[in-house]
């Protein structure tokens, strides 16, 4: 399974590589004695692409003691990724309020002991936290919500 | 070194002018809480704060960004002796002989003797960095672009290769630091870079977000639902935090010991405290009379360690704050924060911004102190603080962070970009990846591209430049070193059998 993980590392690594060369190919790469705005990224592109290169062929090493890593609760990424999501998007269409709700709501259903109360508890005490300190406290500049 | 006490004595009227002494207090108030709780470290709360930060003036900004980091070492001592619960992973080692001293009654002392460590090993760190930094500043003077090139090679090349895991792992995440530090408009020439087609990066990712979405989110999508709910609390009284004299003489040696290893290490870009204080820890068995103690409750197991920890944090600041080369990405991001107040961090920091350096360095000491005072009645509350569940504090935070990455540009695009880099970072973690050298290869990206550009251009494009100046011979040397050493304990590795030490630590690797 670790050498599987390390594999697909190296593969993303080499594509990443590969693909920033190739997109910096549309800017003028310069010489060595000026670089033009290309020069750079194609650098870093290869060097990307030898490296993960490098960690496809190189057999994984014996890891040090305290790495360990872990496996993703799919339920928690989704929630906490769609909790941020929805405050982007619907702080731009409804305002903070709709969105400072949404977004504690969906996130804190990420963790499976919360159950939809505590979710709903958490989301409410959030948004009247959230309007106090930053809407009239700091100023933020988003509209508590958008008319229409 | 006359010059350097007048200008201490400038700082510390800087550092207890009210309203830096305030915030400077809030750095290192939030930073212990931050330590003593699972899950959020120094590195996610300074992204979190640092939109805070953006109406203040530089000085009081910088003062509570690094109290929140030195803070949280204090704190994170407190969970991993009393509770066993290593919030962060410097302090993983210390719950080794940490937590035995508390089942057998002298928690309370094993914690007074880590204050007075940690005390300690500072002031050696602030003092060193008083008489250091104008030296180095001064050295500096004779830096041009080929040199700080070689210099900011060295620091990527020393955080790629001593982060967490494999060291190629390391070179290709800060690759793609620096690859990130590309995108959007190219200063010299006025073109907009790897910007995927958005008008919203063609002013490139936004530092918060960045830092936000790897080490915030990231790390809250890694923790869930594998945190542990509820603590046990300690059945021992705090009241005691009196270590006998005994105790006393037997934390003496490894207390000054331990400082030793986190001074020379701190020297050192690209460590962190976390190797700073298993290096400590190894030291301290291999030098002791009766190494089968450790594990048990050997009180040098638990003063060497955080000894090295808080030297190693305060020369952190040394590089960063007298040469502008940041040592790990919490240094990054403080030289971040710096940027973004229209300060250039370098050689001419301390002549240019006197206020800056030299409150900061005044603050540290104020700082230590109030930390000191501050852990002896509060112990009760911070214990009282880790029953606060999981399960309650990630949406909260995740809340905190939506607003403070938004108030940074007012952008909500920028929110998007958390949940990006949330994904991309929870993703590079599955797969053993480090992150921390991604920050550091974006803040550099763009310093290291345009002293390259002018030291090329200098040079007409000739390579030789790098090793006919001494400085930059000297620097590419050490690089070159280190990356032999690397491969040759590579070699090592590969040859020999591999013993794999199991030891229990949370999924964060921040700031190491």
């Amino acid at each position: 399974m670790q050498k599987i993980a390390d594999r697909l590392g190296g593969m993303i690594v080499l594509l990443m590589g590969l693909s920033v060369a190739a997109a910096a190919q549309h800017y003028d790469t310069g010489s060595l004695a000026s670089m033009g705005p290309g020069f750079m990224p194609v650098v870093l592109g290869v060097l990307l692409a030898i490296v993960g290169l490098a960690m496809l062929v190189v057999a994984p090493v014996a890891r040090k003691p305290d790495a360990r890593p872990a496996g993703l609760s799919m339920r928690g990424m989704l929630c906490i990724l769609a909790g941020v999501a929805s405050f982007a998007v619907l702080g731009n269409y409804l305002g903070l309020v709709p969105a400072s709700f949404c977004a504690v709501f969906i996130a804190s259903l990420g963790d499976r002991d919360n159950s939809l109360r505590d979710a709903l508890i958490l989301a409410l005490a959030a948004t009247i936290v959230g309007v106090v300190v930053f809407a009239y406290g700091l100023h933020l500049q988003l509209p508590l919500f958008y008319g229409g | 070194m006359h010059q350097s006490l007048l200008d201490l004595w400038y700082g510390f009227s800087v550092a207890v002018e009210p309203t830096n002494l305030i915030w400077a207090l809030a750095g290192v108030l939030i930073g212990n809480l931050v330590g003593v709780l699972p899950g959020m470290g120094a590195l996610s709360t300074i992204s979190m704060l640092l939109p805070l930060t953006y109406p203040l003036a530089p000085v009081p900004a910088i003062l509570m960004l690094a109290g929140v980091f030195y803070g949280s070492m204090y704190g994170g001592a407190i969970g991993a002796i009393l509770l066993n619960l290593p919030s962060h992973p410097p302090h993983a080692v210390t719950c080794l002989d940490g937590y035995p001293l508390t089942r057998q009654g002298r928690g309370g002392a094993a914690l007074g003797i880590t204050m007075m460590a940690s005390f300690f090993a500072a002031s050696v760190g602030i003092v060193l960095m008083v008489f250091l930094s104008p030296l180095l500043v001064s050295l500096a003077a004779r830096f041009g672009p080929a040199e700080i090139t070689s210099i900011m090679l060295l620091g990527l090349l020393a955080g790629a290769t001593m982060s967490r895991g494999s060291a190629l792992k390391g070179i290709a995440m800060t690759l793609f630091g620096l690859v990130l530090g590309c995108v959007g408009t190219d200063t010299t020439s006025g073109t907009v870079r790897l910007a995927l087609g958005l008008t919203d990066l063609s002013d490139g990712v936004e530092l918060g977000a960045l830092c936000m979405g790897l080490f915030g989110v990231a790390d809250f999508i890694v923790n869930v639902n594998r945190m542990g709910s509820g603590y046990s609390s300690p059945t021992m009284s705090m009241k005691d935090m009196r270590p006998t004299r005994s105790e006393l003489r037997r934390s003496f040696l490894p207390m000054l010991r331990g400082t030793a290893v986190g001074t020379l290490f701190g020297a050192l870009p690209g460590t962190g405290p976390t190797i700073t204080s298993f290096l400590a820890y190894a030291f301290e068995r291999r030098l002791s009379k009766h190494p089968e103690r450790f594990g048990t409750g050997e009180l040098a197991g638990v003063a060497g360690p955080e000894a090295a920890a808080h030297a190693k944090t305060q020369m952190d600041f040394i590089p960063t704050m007298s040469l502008g080369i940041p040592g790990d990405a919490i240094m990054a991001l403080l030289l971040g924060a710096l940027i973004i107040k229209g300060i250039q961090p370098g050689p001419q920091l301390i002549t240019d911004h006197p206020d800056v350096f030299w409150g900061l360095v005044a603050s540290f000491w104020i700082g230590n102190l109030l930390l000191v005072v501050l852990n002896v009645p509060m112990i009760g509350v911070w214990v009282r603080m880790l029953r606060v569940p999981y399960r309650i504090l990630f949406p909260l935070a995740t809340f905190f962070i939506c607003v403070g990455v938004f108030s940074a540009r007012n952008s909500l695009f920028d929110v998007g970009e958390v949940a990006a880099f949330g994904i991309i970072g929870a993703l590079l973690l599955r797969l053993d990846f480090p992150l921390s050298p991604i920050v550091l290869g974006y803040v550099l990206g763009p310093m290291l591209e345009e002293n390259f550009r002018r030291a090329m251009l200098l040079s007409n494009g000739s390579f030789n430049v790098f090793v006919e100046h001494p400085i930059c011979a000297a620097f590419i040397a050490i690089s070159a070193t280190v990356a032999l050493f690397q491969l040759y304990s590579f070699c090592r590795r590969s040859l020999a059998a591999p013993r794999v030490r199991c030891a229990k630590t949370p999924q964060t690797d921040l700031a190491d």
